[in-house]
Order: C-alpha cells, then structure tokens, then sequence
C-alpha cells in the first residue's frame, strides 16, 4: 500500500516535470505575455507542427543558427492537437529537439492571428522575431539557413 | 552607423521589403473583386466550370487537399455544407493546387482515392497549374471563397475559414460560413467577410 502511494508520487512528480521542463501548453493570452515579457536577446519564435512537412524541415536550421548565436533565444510554438500532446513529445525526443516547445492550445485562430503580425495568413510555418526594444519582425513561410542569418543580420543592423 | 555606404544599402534593402510584402498582399482577390472562371478537371474525369452550374446563385470554392490535418477535420464539415446549401443555390467546388511532386499524397489519383473513400457530393478538382490559386490568392489549406452571382459576374464576397473550432464542431461559437450565406440568401452584405485561420501551407511547384 505505502509502495503504491510512492509510486503515484513518483509518476505524478516524473509526468509532471516531464510536462513542465519539455512541454508547456498554453493559450494565446500567456503566449503573448511572453511576447510583451522583455529580453535582452533577439527572440525567435516559430510557428510549427509535428504533420508540417516544411516546418520539420527546416527546423535543424533554426537550432543551429540558435546554438552557434547566444543574442538569440529560440521557441518553437507547436500548432499540434492540445488533446494529443504525446505526439509533440515524442517528436522532441526523437529528433532531439533542444529548444523549448510551447504547445498552443487556442483554435479560435481569427481571434489571435493578427496580434502575432497582421500580415500572417495562418499558413505554417511562419516566425515572429521580437527584438530587444520590443519591436517585431516577422516572416511566413519556410526559411533555409542562409535566409534565416540574413534575416538576422538585417535585424541586428537594425538594432545598432 | 559608421560605414554610411552599409547604412544607404540597409534602408534600400528595407525599402524592397516592403514593396515585396505590399506586392505579396495586393496579389489575389479581396472581397468584392470578380472572381474568373476556370476549368478543372474533376476526381470522375470530367472538367468543371463556374457556368456549368446554370441554376447556381453562387459558390463555395474551397481550396483543400488530401494530406492537410485540417483538412480532414473539416471534410465532414464540407459534405455537410454541401449537402445543406447546394439545393440552395450554393454548392461546394474543393479545388487541390497541391503539387504532386513536392507532396506525392496530393497526387490525381490520390484525390480519386480520397474523394471515392469520403463519397465526396462534390466535385474535387485538380488544379495542377496552380494558376486558379494564384488567380485567388489562397495561401492554405482550407481556405474558403464564397462567390455571389450578380448578373454575369461572381462575385467574391467571403474568404477565410469554415468556422472557428477545426476540431470540436459542436464547439463552434462562429460558423462563419454558414453565418455569411444566411446573410446573402437574404440579400445582406455580409457582416464578418474576412476571417483568418492556422492551416497548411500550400506545396508551390518549385
């Protein structure tokens, strides 16, 4: 009896770190609290999904650029089923993924997708940027690595 | 700013951003605009235009595909619209502009296989050149217009999504598409006529 109350301790302690340190589920409200938090690093957050072809593509680029740049802080923002989120973490896991990965859990789209950019029409993927002094960028569609550095650099020039 | 010559650069490059994303934007119909027919071929082989309808008061042309998620969670939702509003006067077109090549499950004969699975009541139709979505200026899948016949003219009247819960229908608080065609059955403009939604990208032919 005193085993089993341990273990589902334990297992409630384990799943909900696990949730907690790899995946965090959100609505559009906090993730914009995010937005406004501010940061003295160029925060890139991308737009991404487990089924996205595209967006898995060119994933690897943007955790490169992230780990060989420490002015950048890199999230990708899964646009995957909040009722299914095994499928986000065992995608992290599988492919490795260091960045941290905010699920968004908000399907009332129209409401939310203009405040992340005006120009965005809702296909993924897509990137916010948001710089130090608050100002914002943002790009839809994919990016290779050369577009993403280019598109950083002209954001840095910006910021001197 | 010291090299003056990086800086003059800067905002030239600056200035072509902007004019490449205004370009972006004005490229497509708005509502309001006239929208062209065209001429597709359909899952059972046969072409389908606009002015083969002789009786319809309008349409729902809805730019889908077999391999998007939301696609998927909505094709019942088309069925149904279809089966409620065609009688009515608007039938449901879904138009796939996906290339084969960059996304082989969005093949002809995908569609075929997809359209035969769902017995889909309305036409599905490939448009291979993806010269019908660039016409409209369609950037996802599902991406819905509603055209309005005014005289010889169709005339665009909605773009945007189904409704706002792709996954729950009995969650559904905005049935924007219905909501919208209630409004042209009883000669209103329609209130909410553009609405935004996540959705898949579609495969550009490259």
């Amino acid at each position: 009896m005193k085993s089993n109350v341990l273990l589902i301790f334990v297992c409630f302690f384990v799943t909900n770190s696990y949730t907690k340190d790899e995946l965090r589920i959100v609505d559009f409200d906090e993730l914009e609290g995010e937005f406004k938090t501010p940061s003295d690093k160029i925060r890139i957050y991308n737009f991404w999904a487990t089924w996205c072809a595209p967006c898995i593509k060119e994933m690897p680029h943007f955790e490169k650029v992230n780990a060989e740049d420490p002015e950048l802080d890199l999230y990708f923002i899964s646009m995957d089923d909040g009722r299914k989120p095994e499928r986000v973490t065992g995608f992290i896991e599988k492919r490795s993924i260091k960045s941290p990965v905010i699920l968004l859990d908000d399907v009332d789209f129209d409401r939310w997708i203009d405040k992340v950019d005006p120009s965005w029409s809702g296909a993924i993927p897509a990137t916010l940027f948001i710089l130090p002094d608050g100002s914002k960028s943002f790009h839809e569609g994919e990016m290779d690595e050369s577009e993403l550095l280019e598109k950083i650099n002209q954001l840095k020039t910006k910021l001197r | 700013m010291k090299n003056s010559k990086g800086f003059y650069f800067s905002i030239v490059l600056s200035g072509l951003f902007a004019l490449s994303a205004m370009a972006q934007e004005s490229t497509g119909y708005k509502v309001g605009d006239k929208a062209a027919d065209f001429s597709l071929k359909d899952v059972r082989g046969e072409m389908v235009s606009l002015s083969n309808y002789e009786d319809a008061k309008g349409f729902l042309v809805i730019f889908s595909c077999n391999t998007c998620p939301y696609v998927v969670a909505y094709e019942d939702r088309m069925i149904e619209l279809h089966e409620k509003y065609a009688e009515k006067g608007y039938p449901v077109i879904a138009i796939n502009s996906n290339d084969d090549k960059v996304s082989p499950g969005d093949s002809f004969e995908k569609m075929q296989e997809r359209a035969k699975a769902k017995n889909f009541p309305f036409p599905y139709v490939y448009d291979k050149s993806q010269e019908v979505i660039k016409t409209y200026g369609a950037t996802r899948t599902p991406h819905v217009y509603i055209l309005n016949k005014s005289g010889e003219d169709y005339v665009v009247e909605y773009i945007g999504a189904i409704d706002n819960n792709y996954q729950v229908p009995s969650a559904v608080t905005e049935p924007y598409v219905e909501k919208a065609l209630a409004e042209l059955m009883d000669g209103k403009k329609v209130s909410r006529n553009s609405t935004k939604a996540i959705g898949c990208t579609i495969k550009w032919t490259r």
